[in-house]
C-alpha cells in the first residue's frame, strides 16, 4: 500500500501539502500519484513570483505512459520550485514526500490548509 | 460498449507477479511490473521475458498455400525454405494495411501465421474472403497457443537452460518445434521486436505458466525479469519496428513507413501491387520518420509537426527512450520535408525542435 505521512494534508487531486513554520507551505503529489504515474520523467513548474488560485494547473508531470497536469491545492504565491526536478524528475519515484517536493507556496489565506483532507480523509479516497 | 476483456492462458502469474494489468486491444495486459524503464534496460543489458499470448495465430494448408499467399501478402511467400519465418504485410486494394505478420513455413503446403491482436479476427475473415478457388484450408488457431517472447543479450543462454533444442543451429528468422520446459509441440523462432537479440515461442496453451515459470526460475542469475507491454514500446521504438494503428495502418502503406523492402514487384499479381508501384514510382505524398527530442517532453501521437507556422505532419508514436535517455518517436510527414533539419512539434503550446534520424536507436 503507499505511504501517507500522517503529518501531511492532501487534496482528492493526490498532492499533499506541508505547513512550514515560516508561513509559506510546501506542495508535491503522493506516493500513490507517483505509483500511478510510473517513471517520471519530465516535470514543468511555474518560476517563482508567479500566482495561483486553489485548483488552478499550476504544472506538468509527465511519465513514460502519460502527462498529468499539476493542481495547486491552495491559493498563493510561489516562492521557490524544486530545481533538483529538473535534472532528476525520477526523484519523484524515489521520494515523493522528501527530496522531490515542488513548490513552496506564500498562501493568500492561511486558513485554507485546514480546510484540505487529513491523512485519514485521504487514505479514504484510495 | 462494455467488452468483457480477455485474459491471456498467464493471467494468474501476472497477478501472482504484481503487474499492472491494462486494457489492450480487447486483452487485459500486464503494462508493468517493476516499472517501464527497468523493464526496458534489462532486455538491453541482460533478458526479459514477456507474454505475447494476445497476438493471433492461423494455420493455412494445402495444395494451393503458397501461392494463395503470394496473392495476398507483398513479400514472396512461395521462396520461404520450409523451416525459416518472413516478415511481411498484407494490403487492402490501395495499399494500405490490413496488417503486418511473421508467417512460418512448416512444410511445402504448410504454413503458420502470427497476427496482430487488434487485427487478428479481422486478418483471419480477410484471408477467407480471398480464398476463391483456391484449395487451402485456413485453421484459427489463437486459443490454442500461449506466446512468449524471451529477449536480451542473455535470452540464449536462459533458453538453453530448459531445453535440448540446438538453438545455436536457429539463424535469424529459422525456427524449430519442439519441447521447451516439458512442453511439447513448442515452436521456437529467432525472432522478436525489441532489437536485442531472443526468442519468440508459441507454446500449447495450457504449458503458458509452467513454461513461462521454469524461464524466470533458470533466467533469474541472469537477470531476467517479467516485462510489460509499456517496456515493449519503448524497446521496438528504439528500433524503428512499427506498430499497427501508428506507423502503418489502413490509411498509412508499407512505401509511406518506409518497409519498400517488404513489397516485391516482381512478384506479378498482389493485393495492393498497382497503388504501392505508383507510391514507389512517384513518391509518397506523406512519409513516416524517425525522431527524437533535445528535451525531457514526450512528442505523443497526434501531436503536431510544423514547418514555420505551417502543419506538415503528425507524432505516430511517442516515449522515453531509456537507451538515449531522451524522449524519440515517429511522425507522418508530408512530401517535401522529410529531410527537414527545421521541423518543430507543439507539446502542449511549446515548439521543440525534431531531430530526424535515418538509422534506429539501437542496431
Amino acid at each position: 500500500m503507499s505511504q501517507v505521512p500522517a503529518t501531511l494534508r492532501y487534496t482528492k487531486d493526490h498532492e499533499w501539502v506541508r505547513q512550514e513554520s515560516d508561513g509559506t507551505v510546501t506542495i508535491g503529489i503522493t506516493d500513490h500519484a507517483q505509483a500511478a504515474l510510473g517513471d517520471v520523467t519530465f516535470i514543468d513548474l511555474p518560476k517563482a513570483g508567479k500566482s495561483f488560485q486553489s485548483g488552478e494547473v499550476f504544472g506538468t508531470v509527465e511519465s513514460v505512459k502519460a502527462a498529468s497536469d499539476l493542481y495547486c491545492p491552495i491559493a498563493g504565491e510561489v516562492i521557490e520550485s524544486n530545481p533538483t526536478l529538473n535534472d532528476s524528475p525520477d526523484l519523484v519515484n524515489r521520494e515523493p514526500y522528501g527530496g522531490a517536493w515542488m513548490i513552496r507556496i506564500k498562501p493568500k489565506n492561511p486558513a485554507e490548509v485546514s480546510q484540505l483532507l487529513d491523512a485519514a480523509a485521504y487514505s479514504a479516497t484510495l | 460498449m462494455s467488452e468483457t476483456l480477455q485474459r491471456t492462458p498467464l493471467y494468474d502469474l501476472h497477478v501472482e507477479l504484481g503487474a499492472r494489468l491494462v486494457p489492450f486491444a480487447g486483452w487485459e495486459m500486464p503494462v508493468q511490473y517493476s516499472g517501464i524503464i527497468e523493464e526496458h534496460l534489462a532486455v538491453r543489458r541482460a533478458a526479459g521475458l514477456f507474454d505475447v499470448s494476445h497476438m493471433g495465430e492461423v494455420r493455412v494448408r494445402g495444395r494451393d498455400a503458397a501461392a494463395f499467399l503470394d496473392r495476398l501478402m507483398t513479400n514472396e511467400m512461395s521462396t520461404i525454405k520450409p523451416g525459416s519465418a518472413r516478415y511481411t504485410v498484407m494490403c487492402q486494394p490501395d495499399g494500405g494495411c490490413v496488417d503486418d505478420l511473421i508467417i512460418y513455413r512448416f512444410s511445402e503446403n504448410e504454413f503458420f501465421i502470427c497476427l496482430n491482436a487488434s487485427n487478428a479476427a479481422k486478418d483471419i475473415q480477410w484471408l477467407r474472403d480471398h480464398v476463391g478457388t483456391a484449395k487451402v484450408e485456413i485453421i484459427d488457431e489463437c486459443k490454442l497457443w500461449a506466446q512468449l517472447a524471451l529477449q536480451g543479450p542473455f535470452a540464449e543462454k536462459i533458453l538453453g537452460l530448459v531445453t535440448a533444442l540446438p538453438l545455436a543451429s536457429i539463424k535469424r528468422f529459422g525456427f524449430l518445434v519442439g519441447e521447451v520446459a516439458g512442453a511439447s509441440g513448442c515452436v521456437v523462432s529467432r525472432t522478436g521486436y525489441t532489437g536485442s537479440a531472443g526468442f519468440e515461442i508459441y507454446l500449447p496453451a495450457a504449458s503458458g505458466i509452467p513454461v513461462a515459470r521454469a524461464l524466470l526460475t533458470a533466467g533469474k542469475a541472469h537477470g531476467l525479469i517479467p516485462v510489460g507491454l509499456g517496456a515493449r514500446d519503448s524497446l521496438r521504438l528504439e528500433a524503428n519496428y512499427p506498430l499497427y494503428g501508428h506507423e502503418i495502418s489502413e490509411r498509412i502503406s508499407p512505401i509511406q513507413a518506409g518497409l519498400g523492402w517488404t513489397v516485391k514487384f516482381n512478384k506479378e499479381q498482389f493485393i495492393g501491387r498497382e497503388a504501392l508501384r505508383r507510391q514507389a514510382e512517384g513518391g509518397p505524398s506523406s512519409s513516416v520518420i524517425l525522431f527524437s527530442l533535445n528535451d525531457r517532453r514526450i512528442a505523443r501521437q497526434g501531436a503536431t509537426v510544423y514547418a514555420g507556422e505551417t502543419p506538415v505532419g503528425e507524432v505516430l508514436s511517442g516515449t522515453f527512450s531509456p537507451t538515449m535517455n531522451k524522449p524519440i518517436g515517429t511522425a507522418l510527414v508530408a512530401a517535401g520535408y522529410v529531410n527537414s533539419e527545421q521541423l518543430t512539434v507543439d507539446i502542449r503550446g511549446t515548439r521543440l525542435p525534431l531531430s530526424i534520424s535515418v538509422i534506429p536507436f539501437v542496431k
